[in-house]
């Protein structure tokens, strides 16, 4: 996909991590709860925080701080964990995203989203749908199904003792 | 609505169309079995007037060709034979195939019907002489098709809910038509006037005077889905009248009062679909998974529901949550058996299977099945055929010998492949066992080294020899078949198994043949299980794998001298400390626990901080996300709503050997 094509005005939920502000397309938004206990999956990557209970069903929540390589921090009480739907091998998953905080509801027009530049974010501009301006501040509107592709959550995920495995297999 | 009922009758064709292969097959080994005549006919006969009834009109006019053959094995003028099971095989595979669409297949659909339609009819000339040579002595003039004309008055009164029914009366009267000269009076005394008539409902009635050389069971084979009950056949004294002068009686027929003549046979011997079974209704698996879905999240709120009871310490609050839990555990019991399926239904797509690859391969095969009642939970059925596919395609191929092979070393020629399932705790064991060649321990040992799966000059146990077969990309086979052979296979077995939550064990024998054991849990909704901790985080194991729970204290573990073996009764058990495993941090208790599950007939034991009981649980998935994560299969919501994870128990022991070597 060419970053930085958004045409339509759209809405996007605005949260932030590490005082930096990130925005993602509603449309992906189911709900947005506090912080609740995440149980760990053990001998997973430190970004994948574990699973919690969504009305019966089990979702599992992903540090975005970590997962941007953000250092981490402890849990305040603005917390929480974004519920997200995403779009994964054409399937669709509902995963937690948890961040600093999430602050509005922001319309933005194509005038106001610009290309990712290719050089400047410290972020993979893979992740990047574009970027927003409003005032002074820079707004990173990610793109989230690529952010959640499974390959990406995979990318770090297999254990070392899993690679002589995986390389048997494949011969 | 349309769109249901066809989906209804797709479900219903699918039924008959396996009843029909079953049918065929049998009829092949039992050739003079007319009650298997009869149930072929019946289920073609069905699926040609359900399928009219729907507008599937490609599969109507098929499936009358296939018929007027049948017709003529049930009337004794042609023989069975094997080209006419083949290709009545053959006829069921298009219908299968016509059902899919909606209208009956493109072109390639159309010409294979052409080809295989031809074939019937040339079946049906070739038979023709025997025809002659049948004779109908047996019968009754009014079921003997001997070439003598009787005029029947038959009165035909549709159901008022014939509309409903998909039914089309002026079908069954064209159908008459076929038969012979046709006299028919339409009776509209029923109509009610304009304003107050329904569109869906029938009105009409007909009184039809009908003169054909077919007997009483051509008309009644015509009425089969209007329902008896809407049709009197009388007969006129055979050749004495014609059809003018009866038609002129049949227009004066009296309404009532007509009960003499031919009354209907009895309903049990046309009537196969309803007689087969206990009357059940039909549900579609999405309505079943949401009742499953709910009586997994009551299981849960209950669980929390007895919990705060204990809690309040409220006598009263008790007993009711005592009596929730029990209502709770029945509903969970009889809402889980609903899912459960008989497994024979699998089985008998298997006769077709070996039947087709036998004859391709030359290889005379019997598969015999035992158990085929056994129940197991829909879901587990489905994902367990293609495991099975491959099992028996592997002992069709590799197994069994060619006849030739079979008799030199002292066997009957035919092979037999037995496929058997039984209940075994909350498991079920199904085996695939055959007596063919057995397998070749040298060559899996050879293959393993030559693909570079063990290194050369290993000695391999048995256990550990058979476990090779399941590698990616073993096969022993010399040559690549159609069948099997291209080293693909035993691992899809595998992964399909490891996807139950099931195991997979091989016996074989050289010269005598090979089993293939699957053992796979009843259910994948709700388990019983062992809820423990380790720090803060709580675990569920699975309690069909547990056998006991024993103590284990700073002390064992100095004697181990670092070793992670404990001594249970004089014997040694090695155990997987948990929180290492897992990396969980903090401090180890004073006194751990350590839960002795059964692996594949081995003890191991995994050390956990408390054991906290038994716990109802239901099945969640982790998703896609966790799928690579080894040591747990699943995940569950305990009373107070937190997650606890379902520990792999085999795969857990299974990276701990192999981190230790």
């Amino acid at each position: 996909m060419q970053e930085g094509t958004v045409m339509e005005p759209a809405q996007y939920l605005t949260f932030t991590l590490n005082e930096e502000v990130f925005a993602l397309d509603i449309g992906k938004v189911r709900e947005v709860l506090d912080y609740t206990t995440v149980t760990r999956v053990p001998r997973t990557p430190e970004f994948m925080r574990g699973v919690i209970n969504l009305r019966g069903n089990v979702v599992p929540v992903v540090d975005m701080r970590l997962k941007f390589g953000m250092p981490a921090i402890e849990k305040g009480v603005n917390t929480c964990i974004i519920i997200v739907e995403v779009t994964v091998d054409g399937e669709t998953t509902v995963l937690g995203a948890m961040a600093d905080s999430v602050q509005e509801v922001l319309d933005l027009g194509p005038e106001q989203i610009e290309p990712v530049p290719r050089i400047g974010t410290k972020l993979n501009i893979d992740f990047l749908q574009g970027m927003g301006k409003e005032g002074e501040r820079f707004i990173m509107i990610l793109n989230i199904d690529r952010v959640f592709s499974v390959d990406e959550l995979l990318a770090c995920g297999a254990d070392e003792e899993d690679q002589p495995r995986l390389l048997q297999a494949n011969q | 609505m349309i769109e249901q009922l066809r989906q209804a009758f797709r479900e219903e064709a699918d039924e008959l169309l396996t009843d029909l292969e079953l049918s065929l097959l049998e009829l092949e080994r039992n050739p003079t079995d007319e009650e298997l005549v009869d149930r072929i006919f019946r289920a073609m006969h069905t699926i040609k007037g359900s399928s009219a009834m729907f507008g599937f009109d490609r599969i109507t006019s098929f499936s009358h060709e296939v018929e007027s053959v049948l017709e003529m094995l049930r009337d004794g003028r042609t023989a069975v034979t094997k080209e006419l099971i083949v290709l009545t095989l053959a006829a069921r595979d298009q219908i299968k195939e016509m059902l899919k669409s909606a209208t009956g297949g493109g072109e390639a659909e159309a010409l294979r019907a052409r080809e295989i339609v031809a074939a019937f009819r040339i079946l049906a000339d070739g038979a023709a002489p025997l025809a002659a040579a049948a004779d109908s002595g047996t019968d009754s003039p009014e079921n003997a098709e001997s070439g003598e004309e009787i005029t029947f008055i038959i009165r035909f009164r549709p159901a008022r809910d014939t509309f409903m029914r998909g039914l089309n009366p002026v079908q069954c009267l064209n159908e008459l038509r076929e038969l012979g000269a046709c006299h028919v009076t339409l009776h509209t005394d029923q109509v009610p006037p304009l304003a107050e008539l329904d569109p869906e409902i029938c009105y009409l009635s007909w009184d039809v005077v009908l003169t054909t050389t077919r007997g009483l069971d051509a008309i009644y084979d015509i009425f089969m889905f209007a329902g008896e009950e809407c049709v009197e056949i009388e007969v006129s004294h055979p050749g004495s009248t014609t059809v003018a002068e009866t038609s002129q009686k049949a227009g004066v027929l009296p309404s009532e009062g007509r009960r003499e003549g031919i009354s209907p046979e009895p309903a049990d011997s046309r009537d196969i679909p309803a007689a087969r079974g206990i009357s059940s209704i039909r549900v579609t698996a999405d309505k079943l998974d949401r009742l499953i879905n709910l009586v997994g999240e009551l299981v849960t709120v209950q669980a929390r529901l007895s919990r705060t009871a204990l809690a309040r310490d409220d006598d009263e609050l008790i007993t009711l949550a005592e009596e929730v839990e029990r209502l709770t555990a029945g509903l969970r019991d009889s809402a889980l058996t609903i899912r459960m399926i008989p497994i024979g239904g699998t089985f008998s797509k298997f006769k077709r299977m070996v039947h087709d690859l036998s004859t391709e391969l030359g290889k005379d095969v019997e598969l015999v099945t035992t158990g085929a009642d056994t129940e197991l939970d829909k879901t587990v059925i489905e994902k367990l055929n293609d495991p099975l596919v491959h099992l028996i395609r592997n002992s069709i191929d590799h197994g069994i010998e060619s006849p030739d092979v079979r008799l030199a070393a002292g066997k009957p020629a035919r092979g037999t492949i037995h496929l058997s399932a039984v209940h075994s705790g909350d498991s079920v064991l199904v085996t695939i066992r055959d007596d063919g060649a057995g397998i070749d321990r040298d060559a899996v040992r050879a293959r393993g080294i030559a693909k570079g799966l063990i290194p050369a000059g290993a000695e391999l146990s048995d256990k550990e020899a058979f476990s090779l077969l399941f590698a990616p990309g073993f096969s022993t086979a010399e040559t690549v078949t159609s069948i099997s052979g291209r080293g693909v296979g035993m691992d899809v077995v595998k992964r399909g198994v490891d996807l139950l939550r099931g195991t997979i064990s091989v016996a074989s024998a050289p010269g005598e043949g090979t089993a293939v054991t699957i053992r796979i849990p009843l259910t994948l909704a709700i388990i019983e299980s062992l809820l423990v901790k380790i720090g803060a985080d709580c675990f569920v194991i699975p309690l069909s794998q547990v056998e006991e729970c024993i103590e284990l204290t700073r002390t064992d573990v100095t004697r181990a001298h670092g070793h992670h073996l404990a001594d249970v009764r004089g014997r040694i058990i090695p155990y997987v400390p948990l929180r290492e495993h897992f990396g969980i941090a903090g401090e180890r208790p004073e006194i751990e626990q350590i839960v002795i599950a059964d692996i594949e007939g081995k003890r191991v034991g995994l050390v956990v901080d408390y054991v906290i009981g038994e716990h109802q649980t239901v099945i969640k998935s982790i998703g896609k996300m966790f799928r690579e994560v080894r040591g747990v299969s699943g995940a569950t919501i305990l009373g107070d709503g937190s997650v606890a994870l379902i520990l792999d128990v085999q795969q857990l022991v299974a990276d701990e050997e192999r981190l230790e070597h």
